[in-house]
């Protein structure tokens, strides 16, 4: 059939299953929105392009689908830089399709012109510039591929603006033909059997899941294995969700702001088996003193992961989809009880920490405490909310306090760490899962960085409940600034006369305020029942720290603890 | 420790940047980069001369280069019993008191003079890198006004190519 290359675009998306598109027009797509007019293809007008690719992101990670966002040339394409990274450093399936200028205008510093595919080279897993119409099906259909095959990953497609407008006898091509690209699933089954030899043998083991698990859908599998073993368990802040809060063997997080009992743990164990993790320096703090005792364990997809940051004594490379299947397999086929797995003096020894050594907030009880915000709506949503974050303290709060169930139900940014992901992430949620409750807890620094975004939730009709923890400081930079710069606060307030609920409203989204401990339940309950959006201003103190926290550079079971240690 | 790797691409636009975006992003120690055309149009040949700590540091090296959608293969020829080249041409000052000296030099080495004028002259020399050290070492006497060097090439011995090993 013949078509114009913009409706080849949208062809595509449909051959692909893509549902709906996040974007914002502008002079080198307008052909490609004119098609969008034109097949009525579902999309969504963010307000800033940053918006439109942390949404494709809310929207990939809520649902495991691929993300797709359009922007045009030039300054389109460098505002989805942020997002693309944000996408690539946590593993998320998203495909990027921005405008370029006209062919004979590439390379000549054109209006709107920038080399987007130079820009993202080393933030994609791969890119393409289209030049010929001739290429694109193909283009398509590999980028597709790519981006939700093997460790997903963000892939960039520039299209020339002349390509839109030239016509195409167009067919989807059936299969791809990469040579350089083989999306590894199953791996070496002998390898399960020394893992599960190493279990055996081990005194104190510990399993530590990551974001893999997530992606490859394992929470279950995870469970199985636990409730088969009685390892004691602790996740990275990608990870969350993957195991039930309330199950006795979850240590809960481990690292930088982990638990005392994860971060004594790591330490202490003879064994650790990591699990579509990377080992990332929050995680580990100084690689040299991180699981010192260990036999380490590593399962990822991604071979150039094992021995990036720490060495594994066993190699477990494949999709966690093959391998935790077959090590659940093996580990049943055993005959050792539980007890046997792990030994009923290290269980016990790590639930006295638990025990001994619980999260605690430093504030007097009485006062709002941003601890008793999420433990609030924690309760009231029964961990069966989709839980998105921006960045900072209110971050690790929700990360430490939220009692997570379910997989994929905790949308944040973690390698990245990009402060306004929040509110478009958790749009693209939602449009997505129309009748879940979506709930963004956000800080009155991060709110600001994409705060354009409400008027999207607003004109969409989105029933997102937004949560800001303001302590009218940058917190975790005053935090530092506290703990590591002699409480120099260099820039780290946000006081001045922003009225976050008047922001909401002139948006056209709902606003509440708490300022008094007695109101908060009562404000959270009501927002959390209101049909549209609603933004719900939390005044909070503005010195509390988020803690535990292992001071940079220090040992995990070095933390600064309430009280201190 | 030394490394010499061959890499197979996609002879497609775009690949050198992916490949040197990669490197510099992850900072590669990169001694030396070739690439060129090969006997399948559609691949292009990259040796790459690599300087790292340890193998666990080349493990890296290589696991990393081979993410990149474009790279069909990598082949480690460190450790293969392999012919390594390098081309280089250097223009270097002479005038006629000295010039027997160069073409008495530039035949030791079994070198080539590929241009002589007045002033200078240019020498073509193709080996191992040490021997084109060597000649510069022995060159800088007379004055080298420039050099170009190619990088190191590498082709194993036998009959099996790279992108059967």
């Amino acid at each position: 059939m013949r078509m114009l290359g913009a409706e080849v675009v949208i062809e595509c998306l449909k051959k692909e299953e893509v549902d709906i598109v996040f974007g914002y027009p502008g002079g080198a797509v307008l052909t490609l929105y004119d098609a969008l007019f034109k097949t009525k293809f579902p999309h969504i007008l963010t307000r800033h392009e940053q918006g439109a690719v942390h949404a494709a992101d809310g929207y990939a990670r809520a649902t495991g689908k691929t993300g797709v966002c359009f922007a045009t040339s030039g300054p389109g394409g460098t505002n989805l830089v942020t997002g693309i990274a944000t996408a690539y450093m946590d593993s998320i399936p998203l495909v990027a399709i921005t405008g370029q200028v006209g062919v004979s205008l590439i390379g000549k510093d054109s209006f709107q012109e920038a080399d987007i595919c130079g820009i993202t080279t080393p933030i994609t897993k791969h890119n393409y510039l289209v030049k010929k119409i001739q290429d694109l099906p193909r283009v398509m259909k590999e980028a597709f591929y790519i981006a939700r095959t093997g460790r997903p990953g963000p892939v960039v497609i520039d299209i020339s603006k002349d390509v839109f407008n030239d016509i195409l006898d167009f067919e989807y091509p059936n299969s791809v033909c990469l040579r350089g690209y083989r999306s590894t699933f199953s791996g070496d089954s002998a390898k399960i059997d020394s893992v599960v030899e190493a279990l055996e043998k081990a005194e104190k083991p510990v399993i530590f899941v990551g974001g893999g698990v997530n992606i490859s859908g394992m929470s279950e599998e995870i469970r199985k294995l636990i409730q088969m073993t009685g390892i004691p368990v602790m996740s990275s802040l990608m990870g969350l969700g993957c195991i039930p809060s309330d199950l006795p063997e979850q240590l809960g997080m481990v690292g930088m702001h982990g638990t005392y009992a994860a971060n004594m743990a790591t330490i202490d164990c003879d064994l650790l088996m990591g699990i579509g993790v990377r080992f990332d320096d929050r995680v580990t703090s100084l690689v040299k003193n991180f699981a010192p005792k260990a036999t380490i364990i590593h399962f990822d997809i991604d071979p150039a992961e094992v021995n990036k940051n720490v060495r594994a004594d066993l190699k477990i490379v494949g999709d966690l989809r093959w391998s935790l299947p077959l090590l659940c397999e093996k580990v049943a086929g055993r005959s050792l009880t539980k007890e046997q797995w792990a030994s009923l003096e290290w269980t016990d020894i790590v639930q006295e920490w638990k025990r001994e050594k619980p999260l605690s907030s430093s504030l007097p009880k009485g006062g709002i405490r941003p601890q008793d915000v999420i433990e609030k709506v924690s309760e009231l949503t029964q961990g069966d909310a989709i839980i998105v974050t921006d960045v900072g303290q209110h971050q690790m709060w929700t990360a430490q306090s939220y009692n997570f169930n379910k997989q994929r139900s905790f949308l944040t940014s973690g390698g990245l760490g990009t402060m306004g992901y929040g509110l478009p992430a958790a749009i693209g949620a939602q449009i997505t899962l129309p009748d879940k409750a979506v709930v963004l807890f956000t800080g009155d620094g991060s709110i600001m960085m994409n705060c354009q975004e409400l008027a999207t939730v607003a004109d969409n009709g989105l029933p997102l409940k937004i949560i800001v923890m303001n302590n009218q400081v940058l917190g975790m930079v005053n935090q530092w600034q506290r703990m590591f710069y002699g409480q120099r606060y260099s820039h780290s307030s946000t006081k001045g006369c922003t009225d976050f609920v008047k922001l909401a409203e002139a948006m056209g989204v709902a606003g509440l305020r708490v300022t008094k401990p007695e109101d908060l339940n009562m404000i959270l309950e009501k927002a959390l029942q209101m049909e549209g959006p609603v933004l719900v201003d939390v005044l909070l103190p503005e010195t509390e720290d988020v803690l535990p926290m292992v001071p940079p550079g220090g040992r995990l079971d070095q933390m600064v603890l309430r009280g201190g240690i | 420790m030394k490394y010499t790797l061959t890499v197979l691409v996609e002879n497609r636009p775009g690949v050198l940047t992916h490949i040197s975006g990669l490197i510099s992003r992850r900072a590669f120690n990169i001694e030396s980069i070739a690439a060129g055309p090969t006997e399948e149009t559609d691949t292009t040949r990259i040796t790459i001369g690599v300087e790292v700590e340890d193998e666990f540091e080349l493990e890296q090296v290589v696991n990393q280069l081979s993410k990149l959608i474009n790279v069909i293969k990598i082949v480690n020829l460190t450790y293969v019993d392999s012919i390594q080249r390098e081309l280089a041409l250097i223009k270097v000052r002479a005038n006629k008191a000295n010039r027997s000296d160069l073409v008495d030099i530039v035949e030791i080495f079994r070198a080539k003079i590929v241009d002589v004028n007045r002033e200078t002259l240019v020498v073509e020399l193709s080996g191992e890198e040490s021997k084109i050290d060597a000649l510069c070492e022995v060159l800088a006497d007379f004055g080298i006004i420039e050099i170009v060097r190619t990088g190191r090439i590498a082709v194993s011995r036998g009959p099996v190519p790279a992108k059967e090993m």
